[in-house]
C-alpha cells in the first residue's frame, strides 16, 4: 500500500539531489536547476501532507503558490545570470568574483 | 487486489523516473542533458501529483514548469554559450564533501520522516479540485493571490530591466 512516508521519502531524495546540485556545480543555470529540483520537493510534501490530511486542501494552495514564487524566481535569476554573461563573459561561478575584497 | 498491484507498480515507475532523472540533472556531464533530464523530472512530479488526487495541480505542473520554466531554463542554457560549442560542458568541484553532506541530510530526513507517527485523518478521497481551489484562492487566500499577482508583476519588470541594455 503506498502511504505518506513513500511521497516523503521521494521528496527527501529529490531534495538532496537539489542541495547536491545547488553544491556541485560551477555553472550558473545549473544551480538554478538545483534550486528549482529543491522547489519540487516541498511541493510534493505540500501536497502529500494535504491528502493525507482528510481533505483539508490548503497544502495545494500553498504549492501552487510555490510555483508562482518558483516561477518568479526563475525569470529574475535567469535575468541575472544573462546580465553577469554580458558582463564578466563566462556563467563559471568561480569566475565571478568581482565583488570579492 | 490486482487494481492495486498495477497501481503500485506504477506508482513505483514514476517514483523511480522521478529520482532517476533528477540524479542525471545533477550528475551529468552536458548542460543540455541535464535540461532535457529535467523535463522528466517535472513530468515524473506532476505524475506523482495525480497519484496524490491534485488534478488541477498536475495540469499546473505541467504547464508552468514544462511548459515555462524549462523553456525558460533552456534559454539560458542557449543565450550563455557559444551556440557551435556542442559539448556545453558543465564543471564541477567539492564533490566528495558534497556527497557526505547530502547523504547525512538525506539520512537524516528520511529516517526522522519514516520513524515519525504521523496523525492525520486519513486519505481525502480523490475528487475533482479545481472547484474548491478557485473558491479557496477567491475567499479565503485573497490577499496571498493579489500579493503574488504583484510579485509576478515586479519580477516582470524587474527581470526585463536587469537584461536591458544600458543606453549610453
Amino acid at each position: 500500500m503506498i502511504g505518506l512516508s513513500h511521497y516523503l521519502v521521494i521528496s527527501a531524495a529529490l531534495f538532496s539531489l537539489g542541495i547536491m546540485g545547488v553544491l556541485t556545480r560551477k555553472n550558473a543555470v545549473n544551480v538554478l536547476m538545483g534550486i528549482e529540483l529543491i522547489l519540487n520537493s516541498a511541493n510534493i510534501n505540500l501536497v502529500a501532507f494535504s491528502k493525507y490530511s482528510a481533505g483539508n486542501i490548503s497544502g495545494q494552495i500553498f504549492a501552487i503558490f510555490v510555483i508562482v514564487i518558483a516561477a518568479a524566481e526563475a525569470a529574475v535569476g535567469l535575468a541575472i545570470i544573462l546580465s553577469m554573461y554580458r558582463i564578466v563573459k563566462t556563467v563559471n561561478l568561480d569566475r565571478a568574483d568581482t565583488l570579492k575584497g | 487486489m490486482d487494481n492495486n498491484l498495477l497501481t503500485q507498480i506504477v506508482f513505483y515507475f514514476f517514483a523511480v523516473l522521478t529520482v532517476g532523472s533528477a540524479a542525471v540533472v545533477v550528475f551529468a556531464r552536458s548542460l543540455i542533458r541535464s535540461a532535457f533530464a529535467l523535463l522528466f523530472t517535472f513530468f515524473g512530479v506532476a505524475a506523482l501529483y495525480v497519484f496524490l488526487g491534485a488534478d488541477f495541480l498536475a495540469a499546473t505542473q505541467m504547464v508552468i514548469y514544462v511548459g515555462g520554466i524549462l523553456v525558460l531554463l533552456l534559454f539560458g542554457v542557449m543565450l550563455t554559450h557559444k551556440l557551435y560549442d556542442l559539448n556545453l560542458k558543465s564543471e564541477t568541484f567539492q564533490v566528495l564533501p558534497a556527497v557526505m553532506a547530502v547523504l547525512c541530510a538525506f539520512g537524516i530526513l528520511s529516517t526522522s520522516m519514516l520513524h515519525t507517527r504521523w496523525h492525520g485523518g486519513g486519505q481525502s478521497p480523490a475528487v475533482p479540485t479545481t472547484a474548491v481551489i478557485g473558491e479557496l484562492l477567491m475567499r479565503d487566500y485573497i490577499l496571498p493571490f493579489e500579493a503574488a499577482s504583484i510579485l509576478l508583476l515586479v519580477a516582470l519588470i524587474g527581470a526585463a530591466m536587469i537584461v536591458r541594455r544600458r543606453s549610453e
